[in-house]
């Protein structure tokens, strides 16, 4: 096998001075030559790394062999094997700590592209004229209930009936994806996508349910009357705030509100669309994470002039992607790190109109191992804002720990579930997602429902507990 | 039609109607281009599967709402949402609604009386031709005062009004309800303070999913952050920063006017192609 070259095949992408003003997608995706040519690069270990990097186990350089050698329906099918959304996870996954922070290659140069080629082999597939079929065992007979369509519970109905039970997945909203729908935009991952992953789903046999809001129409308990097992994924709900003076000025946002009524309420095509949104002109955005870049972004493209990020850490600390603050740099978005907001000030109608920040500086690291930031006592200084996006995260959302008894709770209202089985406290209730732990990442989600999917299809065999 | 403008709907909403309870609601989008629109549930009839709901039409939805007719299909009505009214024996409860306020406090009228409070109602209009739902309101009511603001009708004057009078005749409160604009719902809530009677107020803030993923309808409930929709919509009129509702409430004015001003253009633009 020839030497790897030490650079990835880069993916041809919009130029940033051109995409800060739509919302169409930023990549454009390997071409098939681009695709077999970084799949050369794979080494094809025996003992493959990357496998174990990845939250559900993809046969990474089976399907990347099959790429490699051209065989892209082959790589297709590996592929759905063990993934049932990978044109999304080859978008979102932060494969930079995942598969391919494991790829042995990146000890000495750039790793494999896997994201990119995960990306690049479930478009192929989408373009053909047949899609991959999953082979499904014989039917049980049992049924299982999904409630929230997301990540989670998107990976557990997948799952479910490839395993031969039947499936009914609920969602609250009008439209199925969860945070796919409604919190990632357009121009990193097309709603289009998002449909055609859910219509695979669908296409499998899985029933779907939306504007059913469980534990408010009816109760987990009810469910129980129509399922022998009902696995709850409704994700992380409530918006965080940090709780300081005039944060409830016009112009506030939390990243939940402004992203769905971006995304899921189609508000950036308003007034064709009902929906409302403020177009900030001096954007400053909380919050150092995908969601945070996912906000700025959004309001670069809604006509900010300046849309900046304002994280209390450092740029080594940012939870982001390394994909999307690259093009959140390339896109022009200002970051000032080390930056506190303390208060808003708003005019006398109300609108927010500067923040007050403190400047930090890194201590000792935490429970978290990142350095802790601290407040420099006297440093305070202000920034003229008209919106402010508030993306520091959720708490999980309380509509099923409130409204079904005996179901263990944390202390942040998180519902408790075992890592290894995604089994709660009661008897055939499953759980994974950011219900459980509270914000994290799509794949993570998946990964917990991978898990809880093989496990209720153990307990629907035994039905043991 | 219940009152000019103002008008009323039964859906069918087979799980919702068997779940609502009375200080629900439900977010309802009337099609695929439309947002989401929260609506307190004014009625239902759990045998049946319907639900009734009422609305002003004010903007361009609910105006778009209004052009429906019986047979037409909504496209998403998701509920019941928020929780429901606490309901039980009070003692004497006095019932305050203004304009689309009063179908709305009509299920809960209903309910106190039924957990044996002597119900007081007290509605209050512009002028007498506003008028809404007074038979309905008064067979679930120990008493039903009207009022009107130019004395057309009723007793001239406002709610709080109406209110002043039943506390100063000697009439022992043990709760106020009040539903309806935001200004009556501070008029009322400022009127019982001093006399120490537990006022409850039903909060109408802009929303969005709802379910409380979204934050949109936060409101400063005794210096606390809640959401209106999860922790609400009733809250401690006492606590509540009406001031601060009122500002959020006119988030998109000028939006709502630009969507307005173009939903009535195409109206007329149809009406001529009909014509």
């Amino acid at each position: 096998m020839p030497k790897p070259s030490p650079k990835r095949i880069p993916m041809r992408a919009q130029k940033p001075e051109k995409r800060r003003y739509n919302f169409d997608e930023v990549p454009f995706g390997y071409s098939p030559e681009e695709a077999m040519a970084e799949a050369q690069r794979c080494l094809q270990c025996k003992k493959p790394s990357c496998i174990k990097g990845c939250p559900v186990e993809v046969d990474i350089p089976g399907f990347i062999g099959k790429i490699a050698e051209g065989d892209f329906w082959e790589a297709a099918k590996i592929m759905k094997r063990t993934n049932v959304l990978p044109a999304i996870c080859g978008r979102v996954c932060p494969q930079e700590i995942q598969c391919e922070g494991s790829c042995v290659l990146g000890r000495k140069m750039e790793p494999v592209g896997i994201g990119n080629l995960e990306r690049f082999i479930a478009d192929w597939e989408a373009e053909q004229a047949e899609c991959v079929k999953c082979e499904k065992r014989p039917p049980t007979g049992k049924k299982v209930a999904v409630v929230g369509a997301g990540p989670a519970g998107l990976t557990v109905a997948g799952d479910c009936i490839k395993l031969g039970h039947q499936v009914t997945v609920f969602e609250a909203l009008h439209k199925p994806g969860g945070v796919l729908a409604y919190g990632i935009p357009e121009f990193r991952l097309p709603k289009a996508i998002v449909q055609r992953e859910v219509d695979f789903i669908r296409s499998m046999g899985v029933k779907l349910v939306t504007d059913e809001v469980i534990g408010k129409s009816r109760s987990i308990e009810e469910l129980f009357g129509e399922f022998d097992a009902v696995f709850i994924g409704t994700g992380a709900g409530r918006p965080w705030f940090m709780g300081i003076p005039g944060e409830n000025s016009l112009g506030v946002y939390s990243a939940n509100e402004y992203l769905t009524r971006s995304n899921l309420m189609k508000a950036y095509l308003f007034p064709k669309y009902d929906t409302p949104i403020v177009k900030g002109k001096h954007v400053a955005v909380i919050g150092g994470g995908n969601v945070a870049m996912d906000s700025a972004r959004t309001a670069l493209r809604l006509g900010a002039k300046e849309s900046m990020i304002v994280y209390r850490r450092s740029r080594k600390e940012l939870p982001a992607r390394a994909a999307e603050i690259h093009h959140a740099e390339e896109e022009g978005i200002v970051f000032n790190f080390l930056t506190l907001p303390k208060r808003y000030v708003a005019d006398k109608d109300g609108w927010v109109r500067e923040m007050e920040c403190l400047r930090m500086r890194l201590g000792e690291p935490d429970a978290s191992g990142r350095r802790r930031p601290i407040p420099i006592e006297g440093s305070e200084f202000r920034i003229p804002v008209d919106m402010v996006i508030v993306a520091i995260g959720n708490s999980p959302n309380p509509l099923i720990p409130g409204s079904t008894p005996g179901l263990e709770t944390g202390k942040h209202g998180n519902i408790v579930a075992d890592p290894k089985t995604g089994r709660t406290s009661k008897k055939g209730i499953f759980a994974g997602g950011d219900i459980v732990t509270g914000t994290a990442t799509v794949i993570l989600a998946m990964g917990a429902g991978r898990i809880a999917a093989n496990s209720i299809d153990e307990y629907l065999k035994t039905g043991e507990w | 039609m219940l009152g000019p403008g103002i008008k009323r709907f039964e859906l069918d909403a087979r799980d919702i109607a068997r779940k609502a309870l009375p200080g629900q609601f439900v977010v309802l989008r009337i099609r695929e281009e439309g947002e989401r629109i929260p609506l307190t549930i004014a009625d239902t009839r759990p045998d049946d599967g319907v639900i009734a709901i009422v609305f002003q039409e004010v903007g361009k939805s609910t105006k778009l709402l209004g052009t429906l007719e019986k047979g037409d299909s909504i496209l998403d009505v998701i509920g019941p949402l928020g929780n429901p009214s606490e309901i039980e024996k009070f003692g004497t409860v006095v019932c305050v609604a203004g304009g689309v306020g009063t179908p709305e406090i009509l299920p809960l009228a209903r309910a106190l009386t039924q957990a044996g409070n002597k119900v007081i109602t007290i509605l209050g209009f512009r002028n007498k031709d506003l008028i809404l739902m007074e038979p309905e309101m008064k067979a679930v009511s120990s008493e039903l005062i009207v009022t009107t603001d130019d004395g057309s009708n009723g007793t001239k004057g406002f709610v709080t009004d109406a209110l002043k009078q039943v506390i100063e005749r000697g009439t022992k409160v043990d709760r106020v309800i009040a539903v309806g604009p935001v200004i009556m719902m501070k008029m009322v809530s400022k009127l019982t303070e001093p006399h120490a009677i537990p006022t409850i107020v039903s909060l109408n803030p802009i929303m969005l999913d709802g379910t409380g993923m979204c934050g949109a309808c936060r409101v400063n409930v005794g210096g606390e952050t809640k959401l209106a929709c999860v922790d609400g919509p009733e809250f401690d009129g006492h606590k509540v920063d009406f001031d601060l509702l009122m500002q959020r409430l006119k988030i998109y004015l000028p939006q709502e006017k630009e969507s307005l001003e173009l939903f009535k253009k195409t109206c007329e633009h149809q009406g001529e192609n009909d014509a």
